[in-house]
């Protein structure tokens, strides 16, 4: 089963380098990973998808708390959150493709950002699940690229992942 | 104005240092240089590694942080064996290493190694300073990270160019905060009244100890819960020494070269109390066997040890002098009789091993023979391989202490560990005891103990083999022995003690031993004995 962390920590250089050896060392597998600041400036966002079960999880969670830069680690429960990926997709694209591409494009609220003679770029940010979709529908056209950015996630309603403000 | 290297060693001073451990080099010489005027004494090893066992030994002996320090490239790199073996058993550590001026960072250049992220790891966390500004607060809180919570070592790699940057105004801050660490020291409550209730309840419980009774200074509070509540007591390697040995409801070591006797114990509990012992595979081969029959209570100052490698039924986490007290507190002696019957019974059917030998020393006796001629609070430091688990099941540690590399198993650690040991307590009597394999790891360490005059007393078992593996060459793979005979290339130790104008003796059967042993214990000053130990004896 996938599991999604939201972790916060200080937004100082050599923090990423130290999680991704801890994934590493303890064998955890990561789906996908992603780093950002937060509306502190201090701290940084690092939105994890983590494979395995509630062991493994439950691990991960205190292993991360165990680095000293980690301010606060939060597995969301599935249906609470919100989560998005961001992909850029460039599919091959002959002329006589190119309506069903749009028309594929339209359908899933995907943005065309780049035409060629022989290719078009999408742009998609949607679940994880839609992503795969999309992907599926143009997979006939032959893909040229795919830049996958990883999933970030927030909590539905009023609830947050933030540390208390003074 | 002062510069870097000045704050390092006044912070140093702030922290009540008064002993570095370490090995000079360009990139540290200005910290060096900055020595002379201090208060804090340094002591020149003659490997970078036994800096940092040395520092394990005096941070093991009076509970303080111990410091070492090693120039940049080599010199941090070959502290590297020894901040895994700090950090595998939890030992409170500074690890201060020089490196190249910043300007140079990531270049290749002479000596330059990437100690933080070599380290990464093994190190509980770690510093590279780019600002000596910063140089105050990272001492204030390497120290505080390295101390409490789940002690570990802490690296702080400085780069020459930071050693001399001029700094204005600067104070040792007072506390260290750090948002994302908050060691938590309090047992819950509601824990500790379901944990009472466990123990009610249970038939056949025992208390298995870990090495965080011992790094917690808990061995008084252990000995008046076991003591209160009846429950006869276990202990791994690292938890060697948490109650008196030769106490009726203490066991012995588990594992898998445990006494018979306290594995057996562990088989038949319904209810084991796992206290500050991280359940390595040495001590628990199958943890999950014993979670089926048992009830697990595990307290540990470290969230994730808890369910890490056993199941649990009860965690606790917290301080466990603090567990232990209030666990005390709330503890009536619920223990059947039968089974308190059935565990002494098993000590006396599976009694200590070893006989008199005239022709080799028969090292288990040996080790009970020196146990009753040691004081009552003497620190016993042994290496690894059989000579460890020749002193872990024989040597009976009463009031004192006994020092080995548990987790990363690390040959080579009992010489300067014991230098450390002696030089944090100079009153206590402490005593080193390698295999010929370890000895030769750090004999040159000899050179050390001659400059700092430590009265340490170093015990070799030469058996001329590298014994522990060639005894799995012989059980597991027919006999099939590579690379574990020490001969020819064995030195005459006697010898090479004498050429350090170390006193020395070898003994060929036990009475001999026991006579040098006795002249060893009460020679003022260093002393080497070699006792010569027939290849054949087993571990157990």
């Amino acid at each position: 089963m996938k599991y999604t962390l939201s972790v916060l920590v200080e937004n100082q250089p050599g923090l990423l380098s130290k999680v991704v050896a801890l994934f590493s060392r303890r064998g955890f597998n990561i789906d996908s990973l992603a780093v950002g600041v937060t509306e502190d400036s201090s701290i940084s966002r690092i939105t994890i998808v983590v494979d395995g079960d509630d062991h493994t999880v439950e691990q991960v969670e205190k292993q991360l708390n165990k680095l000293v830069q980690v301010i606060k680690v939060r597995t969301l429960q599935p249906g609470t959150y919100i989560s998005r990926e961001l992909s850029l997709i460039k599919v091959t694209c002959h002329a006589k493709d190119r309506g069903d591409i749009m028309r594929i494009a339209e359908l899933m609220g995907a943005r065309i950002i780049d035409v060629t003679k022989n290719c078009l770029t999408l742009e998609f940010s949607d679940t994880d699940e839609r992503t795969e979709t999309l992907l599926d529908l143009l997979r006939p056209f032959g893909f040229k690229e795919i830049v996958r950015a990883g999933a970030i996630a927030i909590e539905k309603g009023d609830k947050s992942t933030s540390i208390a403000r003074k | 104005m002062a510069t870097g290297a000045e704050i390092m060693v006044k912070c140093l001073e702030k922290e009540g240092v008064s002993l570095l451990f370490g090995y000079p080099g360009a990139a540290i010489c200005p910290l060096y240089d900055c020595l002379l005027p201090s208060t804090v004494e340094h002591v020149l090893v003659r490997q970078e590694q036994n800096a940092a066992h040395m520092a394990s030994g005096y941070a093991r002996s009076n509970g303080k942080v111990g410091v070492c320090v090693a120039t940049s490239g080599p010199g941090a790199t070959n502290l590297i064996t020894g901040i895994g073996t700090a950090y595998m058993d939890s030992i409170p550590m500074v690890i201060i290493t020089g490196q190249v001026n910043s300007w140079l960072l990531g270049r290749d250049v002479f000596q330059e190694a990437d100690i933080t992220g070599a380290c990464e790891s093994f190190t509980k966390h770690s510093y590279l300073v780019k600002d000596a500004k910063d140089l105050p607060r990272v001492f204030k809180e390497a120290f505080h990270i390295a101390s409490t919570g789940r002690p570990g070592p802490v690296l702080i790699d400085v780069p020459t160019d930071i050693q001399l940057q001029e700094v204005g105004e600067w104070e040792y801050p007072e506390k260290a905060e750090i948002r994302g660490y908050k060691p938590r020291t309090q047992g819950h409550a509601l824990q500790i009244k379901k944990a009472l209730a466990a123990i009610k309840e249970a038939k056949r419980p025992i208390i298995c100890c870990g090495g965080g009774v011992v790094l917690a200074n808990a061995r008084e509070e252990m000995t008046a819960f076991a003591k209160k509540s009846g429950i006869p007591v276990c202990a791994t390697m690292m938890g060697i020494g948490v109650t008196p040995m030769d106490s009726d409801y203490y066991m012995g070591m588990i594992g898998m070269y445990g006494r018979t006797s306290a594995n057996k114990a562990m088989q038949q509990a319904d209810l084991v109390i796992l206290c500050g012992a991280r359940v390595g595979d040495r001590a628990i081969n199958v943890p999950q066997q014993i979670a089926e029959q048992a009830h697990i209570i595990h307290i540990d100052i470290d969230p994730a040890e808890i369910g890490k490698n056993m199941p649990v039924d009860i965690p606790i986490v917290g301080d466990i002098r603090q567990v232990l007290t209030a666990l005390t507190e709330g503890v009536e002696d619920t223990v059947p009789v039968q089974w308190k019957r059935q565990v002494l019974d098993y000590k006396l059917q599976y009694p200590p091993r070893g006989v008199e030998r005239e022709d080799f020393v028969e090292p288990r006796l040996f080790i009970r023979d020196l146990s009753t001629m040691m004081e009552d609070k003497a620190i016993l430091t042994a290496d690894v391989g059989q000579n460890q688990i020749w002193a872990a099941r024989n040597f009976n540690v009463k009031e004192g202490r006994f020092l080995t590399s548990g987790g990363l198993g690390t040959m080579g650690y009992a010489v300067p560990a014991a230098i450390g040991a002696k030089l944090a307590k100079p009153h206590r009597q402490v005593v080193a005891v390698c295999g010929d394999g370890s000895f030769q790891m750090c004999m040159c360490e000899l050179g050390t103990l001659v400059e700092t005059g430590a009265d340490i007393k170093i015990i070799v078992m030469q058996n001329g083999t590298l014994g522990m593996v060639r005894e799995v060459q012989g059980n597991r793979y027919g006999h099939r022995y590579i690379g574990t005979s020490l001969v020819p290339g064995s030195p005459d130790i006697v010898k090479l003690a004498e050429s350090y104008g170390i006193p020395a003796a070898e003994a060929h059967s036990n009475a001999e031993a026991r006579t040098f042993a006795k002249e060893m214990l009460e020679h003022a000053g260093p002393y080497l004995l070699v006792c010569k130990v027939d290849p054949d004896t087993p571990s157990i």
